[in-house]
């Protein structure tokens, strides 16, 4: 069973190796950045307390948002799914990617007190 | 836009729902893909941390329980997501029942969760505002003050007619259309539909949600029954190519017997005439009812006499009026909280409770003062330090919405929080009624609300047939007529007595006794002062003499200095 599911995982990983473009590997190495930060503020909000809650809130709403916003685009980007998305070109992709992002820090911002 | 919504009405709450409820159908109707993927997590990511700006909101997304179906299906689509990606790399088998389990575990699994931090306490449970439109009896009991609002009570199939009119019967042609060419957006709408539908039964208030939702739907139905009823057979040759929304006259088609939509242009034309005939009939309909239902101010009251002419009662605003002009500017005003917008806004005074108060207790305040007697209500005043009271009085012109008729509603919003002080079978006659007659119960003839409605009012004969203090709001001839008040004096009544208004009198400065005075016997006395007068004029008994240089002795100095 654990040899199944190793060999499965080693199978992913290689199949994600040389099958992904570089595009959307940047991508998904930006994203495990994210999920690192979103887990490391989480984590000190358990250990030290919520005291300005406003603010962690807006730190980790922040890491959600741009996680989100990045898969998004990733899903966007990706050739394989040319089939759903015909009006959306990667430009214009990218370009809401930017404007959600606008919108995200601004708000986070002004939330961060 | 979603933000707007958010700043302007609590019924947001029913959005936040209603989307991930229509995410969650689609994933369950196999019908999610990237695209609502994207959509739905951009909208709930941002649309969660702006709906968090506005103070009103603050942190209620995320620990409140109306909010956690939108986190809950956020959490869901993104594990349903993650593991498609995954299926798309490893298997190419397609194990749709496996997959369905797996979103249910997941769902069931989320679900425990929420509801062991509900139970921890971390989430707070539904609130009651939103709690009583599962539970219809819940706030009657618990909660009366939104039991007591009357835009919360169940909605009768009058305001169904008066709102919607023939839509009523349109609206449900147009959700079985829609029904029958099902797509992702056309999910949401029926949704939406039904929802609203038993929302806007529960509460009148919203029908507010139900109306763009109904409009929409009917226009489906009729603009299909009218794309069928206007447009020409399929003609059979090809040199009939006129467009489908002209219509001939019977005898120029030609008819088609294997058409399987064989109707007679007869027909056609009888029911797109009797359609746009309803279509007018409902536009006159609601030109009237905005007209007569929307626009009037409820401010400014308008009746009609037998021969048809206006007659305007403003006696609110003369009210507002009076107070801005003859009161000081930092009065404080006690008045039911319905006026209490009113008050602030057109007299310029503060209140002391309004539509906006949260706080219950306070309203309570209010309603056990005026549902006590005069002292302990003067009390109350003098606690709160108020100099003027408000009330709204309709019994001269019979209007039904005054402080008498809420009088029930404001002892039980003040027994919620003073139940020894405050019942509502205390106000009642022995038959369970409410009356204003003789056979009322003494606690409402000596309450201050009473008191107050009906100062002077026992003089006052409207009308020769009915005998003085004859009340037409509540046809009964008032049970005590004549009332005094101590600690008040009327101040202000308005032209037809709708709004009157009394000042709250200081305390006195010296409190009467209430000891009888004291009597004091002058039988001895004068007995003793006939026979000194015969005496000298006036003299000090044991008057002490002295002689210069002797000494008092003992006995008398004690007598002397004593």
């Amino acid at each position: 069973m654990s040899n199944s599911v190793f060999s499965v995982l080693s199978r992913f990983v290689e199949e994600y190796r040389s099958s992904t473009p570089n595009k959307l590997k940047m991508i998904d190495a930006y994203l495990l950045y994210i999920l690192l930060t979103g887990v490391f503020q989480f984590l000190y909000c358990v250990l030290v307390g919520t005291f300005p809650f406003n603010s962690f809130l807006s730190g980790f709403i922040a890491c959600v948002g741009s996680f989100i916003l990045a898969v998004c685009l990733r899903i966007q980007i990706n050739p394989q799914n040319k089939g759903d998305f015909l009006t959306v070109s990667p430009e214009r992709a990218f370009a809401d990617f930017l404007f959600a992002h606008t919108v995200l820090h601004l708000v986070v911002v002004n939330f961060v007190g | 836009m979603f933000v707007f919504q958010v700043s302007a009405w609590g019924g947001y709450v029913f959005i936040i729902n209603l989307i991930p409820l229509h995410v969650f159908v689609l994933l369950l109707m196999r019908r999610f893909s990237k695209r609502v993927y994207i959509a739905y997590s951009t909208f709930y990511v941002i649309g969660l941390i702006l709906s968090m700006q506005i103070p009103f909101v603050g942190f209620q997304p995320i620990r409140t329980s109306e909010h956690m179906a939108a986190a809950g299906v956020f959490v869901l689509v993104q594990l349903y997501s993650f593991l498609q990606y995954l299926r798309e790399r490893l298997t190419r088998q397609e194990r749709q029942t496996l997959f369905s389990v797996a979103v249910c575990a997941a769902a069931l699994l989320l679900f425990v969760c929420v509801v062991y931090l509900s139970c921890t306490g971390w989430i707070a449970p539904w609130s009651g505002r939103f709690y009583s439109l599962w539970d219809t009896g819940y706030a009657k009991v618990h909660i009366p003050i939104i039991a007591s609002v009357s835009e919360h009570q169940p909605t009768t199939w009058v305001s169904f007619f008066f709102d919607l009119h023939i839509l009523v019967c349109t609206f449900p042609a147009g959700l079985w259309f829609c029904i029958r060419n099902i797509s992702d957006e056309r999910v949401f709408v029926v949704l939406y539909a039904v929802s609203a539908v038993y929302f806007a039964g529960v509460m009148v208030r919203l029908m507010l949600t139900l109306t763009p939702v109904v409009c929409v739907l009917s226009a489906v139905a009729f603009s299909s029954v009218f794309e069928r009823y206007l447009s020409d057979d399929p003609p059979a040759e090809d040199d009939r190519r006129n467009s489908g929304s002209l219509y001939e006259k019977a005898g120029k088609v030609r008819k088609q017997v294997l058409c399987e939509e064989g109707l007679g242009s007869n027909i056609k034309s009888l029911v797109s005439v009797l359609l746009l005939l309803l279509l007018l009939m409902f536009t006159v309909h609601c030109t009237w009812v905005t007209s007569n239902a929307y626009s009037s101010p409820s401010v400014v009251l308008a009746s009609y006499n037998h021969d048809g002419s206006r007659n305007i009662l403003d006696d609110f605003r003369e009210a507002y009026y009076w107070l801005r002009l003859n009161t000081g500017q930092h009065t404080r005003i006690m008045s039911w909280w319905d006026y209490g917008y009113q008050i602030a806004g057109m007299a310029n005074r503060t209140t002391l409770v309004d539509n906006n108060t949260w706080n219950n207790s306070h309203i309570a305040l209010v309603g056990k003062a005026m549902a006590s007697n005069e002292s302990v209500a003067y009390d109350i005043m003098r606690l709160l330090d108020v100099d003027y009271v408000l009330i709204v009085f309709g019994g001269v012109i019979g209007y039904a919405g005054d402080d008498i008729n809420k009088f029930l509603w404001m002892v039980r919003i003040a027994e919620g929080e003073h139940p020894r002080d405050v019942r509502e079978s205390d106000f009642l006659s022995p038959q369970g009624e409410f009356r204003v007659d003789k056979a009322a119960s003494p606690a409402l003839l000596d309450c201050l609300m009473y008191k107050m409605s009906y100062y002077r009012f026992g003089e006052m004969q409207l009308d020769f047939r009915t005998p003085p203090g004859f009340d037409r709001t509540r046809n009964a001839e008032i049970g005590n007529k004549d009332v005094r008040l101590k600690h008040l004096e009327e101040a202000f009544s308005s032209e037809h007595w709708l709004v009157r208004i009394y000042r709250v009198k200081d305390p006195e400065n010296r409190p009467r006794l209430e000891r009888k005075p004291r009597v004091t016997s002058t039988a001895n006395k004068h007995k003793h002062k006939r026979k000194a007068t015969r005496r000298r004029r006036g003299f000090i008994k044991n008057k002490l003499v002295l002689k210069k240089g002797r000494r008092l002795n003992r006995k008398q100095r004690r007598t002397g200095l004593n």
